[in-house]
């Protein structure tokens, strides 16, 4: 087995997103391993995984090793005059991860800006989640939906509210078929199950997708959030604006998310790597007056785009039992300093994965072996 | 190279239904018919790729993306939820998930009830919305022999004819959801191949005769 670990693509994904954050003058937040208990047993649908690592305090008090780290940065925010919190974050967090039914120590990196939100603010946040999925892969898709307009397509058409719960999950689902049933077991007429299909089957980039929003819904229900929406994707650059789609399948819990809701998405890697969105409700059981908006990137989804990196090291530098040290010393500073990474060793490794294997023999350099 | 399109069949009866079906909407693989031990069938042509899985594990190769898409029992998705999306009712493969008894079975509610299934959460599901306590009993197959032998009150089940139940003296009592085959996809498939998919969608659709979309 190789467990050697190199800087791998995670971190490398890590290091840029900082970057990104901290240019844009997020602040990063720093946390402590452990809070109370009882902060995620009460918003415990807000987790991700229910499941919570916990301990009794030397004080007797339960606590438990942080599975998400938003929740902690509202408790311990404060609501500021008319300004917004913006910070970043870089922590663990412990959570019990896929199919394994065991606590993993998963890498996160997410900002949140909490406070008065309004359109330049919802358009950083979403301007920085596109950074950060193109900093992952030029092959990726940024989908956003807008639960409030959802829930205005919902008013509009008269579907009772005892639906509206199903009928969120199966748009969230792409299930057109069974949508269809429950408009119909809910009374709907004709014309309005096909408006609301219309939330199934209208997607794509959002300079197609709003203005037939529009046409559909104009009439049947408030189009502020599309006009929201509409304003938001006008600030994009074109460049980063070809990776938005309109896409109401992002369907986030209603009780903590309302307004913009996104989720990110790249080649290859069969989950989404980004989720976020307005969730000012969340704040409201806080107590709180303020919005907030924010997102989060799950590394731990990329463990396996590491895979394509077909080697460990640049360079292997192998030395003889005779050579001078120094005259290793100066090879190998010498090929980092042309930027490549240098592992020097004896004898190969068994497992690594190196692109040049080089030699020194009598204090020349050799080069052994090249792949391309 | 072509982007290929990955799809997962399920083995047996309903694959074969299911595959002359994708054939029928121009996505035909004539070596899928050849009698030998391949597993994976490529027509580059049509870009897809087919291979046969375990019905059951049809949606966990999608949901995780070795599979765009894939067909698969509403009861295997209701049972496992997994994170994809479920694109169209292909109304083949049709029965229901129904709870059933011997036919001189009296529910006494005194008593907690004692149910063998196979889909412990369709039926969890199923008890908790009418609030009535019950005990699962988890088994992997033979569930009709339950009731028969005193291990449970009833059993929660696939029934397609009924004739298995009428055999052995059982009969349903309740049906809870009526089950077909259904396309799914895998989320990330779908953003990347979207015209492949929805192509491929829309011409099964003709074939099967969709007349409620």
């Amino acid at each position: 087995m190789n467990n050697r670990i190199f800087a791998g693509f995670e971190e490398k994904v890590t290091f840029a997103l900082r970057d990104l954050f901290s240019s844009y003058g997020y602040s990063r937040y720093k946390m402590s391993r452990f809070e109370e208990y009882d902060l995620y047993v009460r918003n415990k649908d807000f987790l991700i995984s229910d499941s919570v690592i916990t301990f009794t305090d030397t004080n007797g008090k339960l606590m438990a090793l942080k599975p998400d780290v938003t929740l902690s940065i509202i408790k311990n925010g404060k609501d500021g005059q008319g300004s917004v919190e913006k910070v970043y974050y870089n922590e663990n967090v412990y959570r019990v991860s896929g199919g394994s039914h065991g606590y993993k120590e998963i890498m996160q990196v997410g900002l949140e800006c909490i406070g008065e939100i309004d359109g330049y603010c919802s358009y950083e946040v979403l301007y920085l989640a596109a950074k950060s999925l193109l900093a992952i892969s030029p092959d990726c898709v940024l989908d956003l939906s807008h639960l409030g307009f959802i829930n205005e397509v919902f008013k509009g058409v008269g579907l009772d509210p005892a639906y509206r719960g199903a009928a969120l999950s199966l748009i969230g689902e792409k299930n057109l078929h069974e949508l269809m049933s429950l408009c119909e077991e809910a009374g709907l007429s004709e014309e309005n199950a096909r408006r609301i299909k219309k939330l199934i089957t209208l997607y794509g980039a959002p300079e197609e997708v709003l203005p037939r929003l529009k046409e559909t819904f104009g009439g049947i229900c408030d189009l502020s959030s599309i006009e929201e929406l509409e304003e938001t994707v006008a600030l994009f650059d074109p460049e980063t604006r070809s990776i938005l789609r309109i896409d109401f399948s992002v369907v986030n819990d209603v009780r903590y998310y309302n307004g913009t809701v996104f989720k990110g998405f790249v080649k290859d890697v069969p989950v989404g790597v980004l989720s976020g969105g307005r969730y000012d409700k969340l704040l409201e059981k806080f107590g709180r007056k303020a919005g907030a908006i924010g997102f989060a990137v799950y590394l731990d989804a990329l463990e396996r785009m590491e895979d394509l990196r077909p080697f460990d090291v640049d360079v292997l530098l192998l030395y003889g039992e005779k050579e001078d040290l120094a005259t290793v010393r100066m090879w190998a500073k010498d090929l980092m300093q042309s930027g490549k990474s240098v592992q020097v060793q004896r004898a190969i490794p068994e497992d690594l994965r190196y692109q040049k294997l080089m030699k020194i023999e009598e204090g020349r350099l050799i080069l052994l072996e090249e792949y391309a | 190279m072509k982007n290929m399109l990955n799809v997962a069949l399920p083995k047996g009866r309903l694959g074969e239904k299911v595959y002359a079906i994708f054939e029928s909407a121009g996505f035909p693989c004539p070596s899928i018919k050849e009698q030998n031990r391949k597993l994976i069938f490529e027509n580059e042509e049509c870009a897809v790729r087919y291979f046969w899985v375990k019905p059951s594990d049809v949606a966990i190769y999608v949901e995780r993306g070795a599979a765009d898409i894939g067909v698969a029992g509403k009861d295997i998705l209701l049972e496992y939820r997994p994170d994809v999306y479920e694109l169209f009712d292909l109304n083949i493969g049709k029965c229901r998930m129904a709870v059933a008894a011997k036919k001189d079975f009296r529910d006494d509610p005194t008593k907690t009830l004692r149910v063998a299934t196979k889909f412990s959460r369709i039926a969890g599901e199923y008890y908790a919305s009418i609030g009535r306590e019950i005990d699962i009993i988890h088994l992997n197959g033979s569930i009709e022999i339950a009731p028969i032998l005193g291990l449970s009150d009833v059993i929660v089940d696939i029934v397609e004819t009924g004739t298995t139940l009428k055999e052995n003296d059982l009969e349903v009592k309740e049906t809870i959801v009526p089950i077909s085959a259904r396309l799914i996809a895998n989320k990330t498939g779908f953003k990347f191949k979207t015209e492949q998919i929805t192509r491929i969608m829309d011409e099964m659709k003709k074939q099967c005769g969709e007349n409620k979309q």
